[in-house]
């Protein structure tokens, strides 16, 4: 058991290390220094030519946030239709059906947004053609737009007075062309050689040793898991994501995806130093991110290595753990790490199953999602984190009595307002969606849906709640993972959840876009004695306490129905 | 809005040939020169195919090692976990039956000498791995059904054992049962 909290650990160290140096190649991209990746130029310019775009040309916030918006409602259009036609269209060799209405709604709104809700399961629900054109792509795109909005948020930071965030088509392109694309090859190139498939076979048939016939679903998965880390989208080729063996086939492989989908994240908080010539500030906002991630990790993996009370009961050897619902060759240290890295990080990708989680494991999965902004996902972490921050700024400033100020501009009322209304949507949707489940389960249970409201919760009681808070929780924090024992693929789910899933992306992105991009249009004012630093580490506290405080007042009551309670009764 | 969509439009198309053609061409391209050339690595005896090195498969007979619980019965044509929660009480009974009935097949086991992933359903459905100790614990009733020597056994297992440097230790549970057929020959 020591080394498997041994290899946590390295696999953490690893990340860190790799992530320094990206984050400073990607602010060099960025600032359109010199790369190594420099030859990838010609190409982008020949994009920029086809694509009539002008790099030059600058966009203010308004400008910034509408190409965002345009290109992802085309994505939308593009990607439903595939899902619903899917059966018609070629690469399809194990004959699988169309995707519903609402499943294909559900679908592609949950990969426009980086996210992985899945309620289908990839061997049956899409073909070779839809896993390459609408999600292998939008794991690209949708990752490379959280971390244009970054982006455009570093410049809005960097200057004292700007208007300009940038072009968004030429930060959107380099993001792929010389970030996310060249990594992910790299990556699945290491998957393909420890196993996992690249060819476009279909389902293959064999008659086993014991003399069973069985089918064994295959495909062109490796380069999609790649990316699907990087990208931290999280949606896995086959039914149990990266708990498949042919999606995650060993130890190393494990490792290898756990640094993929941390690296992007935390190099961009180093990146965001160097951008904006500010290093303390990137310091501490790891500095408070790790805090959180420690808080949430240690009970995790406590309770995972101990195993489950109730079967300790029965007297069996439970040294490995707690092993319902995980694979042996990861073990319960590594799957722990896994649960909590997937949910702060917003990948949604999973090697263990959730739903059997022990339950305060389970707490603290759905704690991650919910702040949402330890790491957090591409570009959109960092985003979720600065709302936090001019809460926090807000707050200090009414203690010592001082108009709040960030980064040398005033924070007035409407930055404020548009903060805390961003901080309660997270809050309403969760709780709200969840309160209208429970009460289909509760009042309505015959509902002639395609699953019955009788026979969503694959657990009684307790658990049966905390599968229903966290599909909320997953869908609003556009995480994707799931207690997935819960039967989501029908109209209610795939409905409720796509609409949470929008409003979950878009207005944690559009808000702190538009407030720098206001703040930055204002007169800069220099530092000093009296101004707030908000680059020491005091602040980071504060802002700790901030999310500590939002999180703790707006979920507590909830997880003391679910978690909290199923923890006391098997105690 | 307008101004944006044609370059919306000629990006998506781009990007479309880079990431879902050509990208994915070239990785199955390379994936050509690995074990398996990308289809997945397959495991043989006298030249047929009898199941992938990476899948687990179903083995209900007594003269086999057997794997662990499986949510879809080792279909790999589908994956998925039980999902059960830790505190479900027509769970535990399900383990308790488990338990009951690893005890009926491998007479002079206890209880504590049953590791907990020989009872418990695996996240895929399809894990191709027990640890040491459960293959151990399967050899006293391999060796009475095979007339076999249990030291031999327990050398064979001994073999397969895969240590990771991090990781637990795992054995293949379909390559020590072909290794385990050919060693009756």
């Amino acid at each position: 058991m020591n080394n498997e909290i041994i290899g946590v650990i390295f696999i953490y160290i690893i990340t860190l290390a790799l992530a320094i140096p990206l984050g400073m190649y990607i602010a060099k991209v960025f600032s359109g220094q010199k790369t190594m990746l420099g030859f990838m130029a010609p190409v982008e310019n020949f994009i920029y030519r086809v694509c009539g775009i002008k790099p030059g040309e600058p966009m203010n916030w308004k400008q910034f946030l509408k190409a965002m918006l345009t290109i992802n409602m085309l994505w939308f259009v593009y990607g439903f239709l595939l899902l619903i036609f899917q059966d018609k269209l070629p690469m399809n060799p194990d004959g699988n059906p169309a995707q519903t209405g609402d499943l294909a709604f559900n679908t592609v709104i949950s990969f426009m947004v980086n996210c992985d809700l899945q309620h289908y399961s990839g061997e049956s629900g899409l073909t070779y053609l839809t896993q390459l054109f609408v999600i292998t792509f939008l794991q690209f795109v949708s990752a490379a737009t959280g971390i244009a909005a970054l982006i455009g948020v570093f410049n809005a930071l960097k200057e004292k007075t700007t208007n300009s965030l940038g072009n968004f088509w030429v930060i959107f392109t380099k993001s792929i062309t010389r970030i996310l694309l060249p990594i992910s090859i790299v990556i699945a190139v290491l998957l393909a050689f420890n196993g996992t498939p690249t060819s476009y076979d279909g389902k293959d048939s064999i008659v086993t040793l014991q003399g069973d016939t069985v089918s064994v679903s295959r495909g062109p998965a490796a380069g999609m898991v790649a990316v699907k880390h990087l990208g931290t989208n999280g949606g896995g080729w086959f039914g149990v994501n990266s708990a498949h063996p042919l999606e995650n086939p060993n130890y190393f492989t494990n490792a290898l995806e756990l640094v993929a989908q941390m690296i992007v994240p935390m190099a961009l908080i180093f990146a965001l130093g160097i951008y904006i010539k500010r290093r303390k500030f990137s310091y501490v906002i790891f500095g408070v991110m790790s805090l959180g991630l420690l808080c949430l990790l240690i009970p995790t993996i406590v309770y995972e290595i101990n195993g489950n009370p109730l079967l300790t009961q029965l007297g069996i050897d439970q040294t490995a753990g707690a092993m319902e619902g995980k694979e042996v060759r990861f073990g319960a240290a590594a799957s722990g790490y896994w649960s909590i890295v997937t949910t702060i990080i917003s990948t949604g990708s999973v090697n263990s199953m959730h739903d059997s989680s022990m339950p305060l494991s389970g707490m603290m999965q759905m704690l991650g999602m919910m702040v949402n902004a330890f790491y957090g996902g591409c570009g959109v972490g960092i985003l979720n984190y600065l709302i936090y921050v001019i809460i926090a700024v807000f707050i200090s400033g009414l203690m010592v009595g001082r108009t709040p100020e960030f980064m040398g501009h005033k924070v007035e009322a409407r930055e404020i307002k548009l903060a805390a209304f961003v901080t309660l949507l997270s809050a309403f949707l969760i709780k709200g969606g969840a309160a209208l489940a429970a009460y289909f389960v509760a009042h309505h249970a015959e509902m002639a849906w395609a699953v019955k409201p009788g026979s969503w919760l694959n657990n009684p009681s307790y658990h049966g709640f905390s599968e229903m808070l966290y599909e909320f929780t997953s869908a609003t924090a556009n995480n994707g993972s799931g207690f997935e024992g819960l039967g989501d693929n029908n109209i209610f789910w795939n409905i409720s959840t796509g609409i949470a899933l929008i409003l979950g992306r878009f207005l944690p992105i559009i808000v702190p876009v538009a407030i720098m991009g206001i703040l930055a249009n204002k007169k800069f004012i220099p530092e000093s004695a009296g101004t707030l630093r908000t680059d020491s580490w005091t602040f980071g506290l504060m802002t700790f306490a901030v999310i500590l405080i939002l999180t703790a007042l707006s979920f507590f009551p909830a997880l003391a129905l679910g978690p909290i309670a199923e923890y006391f009764s098997i105690k | 809005m307008k101004k944006y969509l044609l370059p919306s439009l000629k990006l998506t198309a781009v990007f479309i040939i880079l990431l879902a053609v050509l990208y994915p061409i070239l990785i199955a391209a390379v994936g050509k020169l690995t074990p398996g050339s990308g289809k997945g690595e397959t495991l043989t005896v006298n030249g047929k195919v009898v199941g992938y090195a990476n899948i687990g498969q179903k083995f209900t007979e007594d003269k086999y090692f057997q794997g662990r619980p499986s949510a879809v019965d080792y279909n790999a044509a589908g994956s998925a976990g039980s999902n059960k929660a830790p505190s479900n009480p027509d769970y535990i009974q399900i383990v308790k039956d488990r338990i009951d009935t690893f005890l009926v097949h491998n007479p002079g086991v206890t209880k504590a000498e049953i590791p907990a992933e020989m009872v418990t359903a695996s996240g895929s459905g399809l894990d191709p791995h027990i640890s040491p100790a459960a293959a151990r614990v399967q050899v006293k009733r391999i060796a009475a059904i095979r007339n076999i020597n249990a030291a031999a056994l327990t050398n064979l297992v001994k073999f397969h054992v895969n240590e990771s440097m991090f990781g637990p230790a795992t054995v293949n549970v379909l390559k020590l049962n072909i290794a385990l057929d050919q060693l009756k020959k």
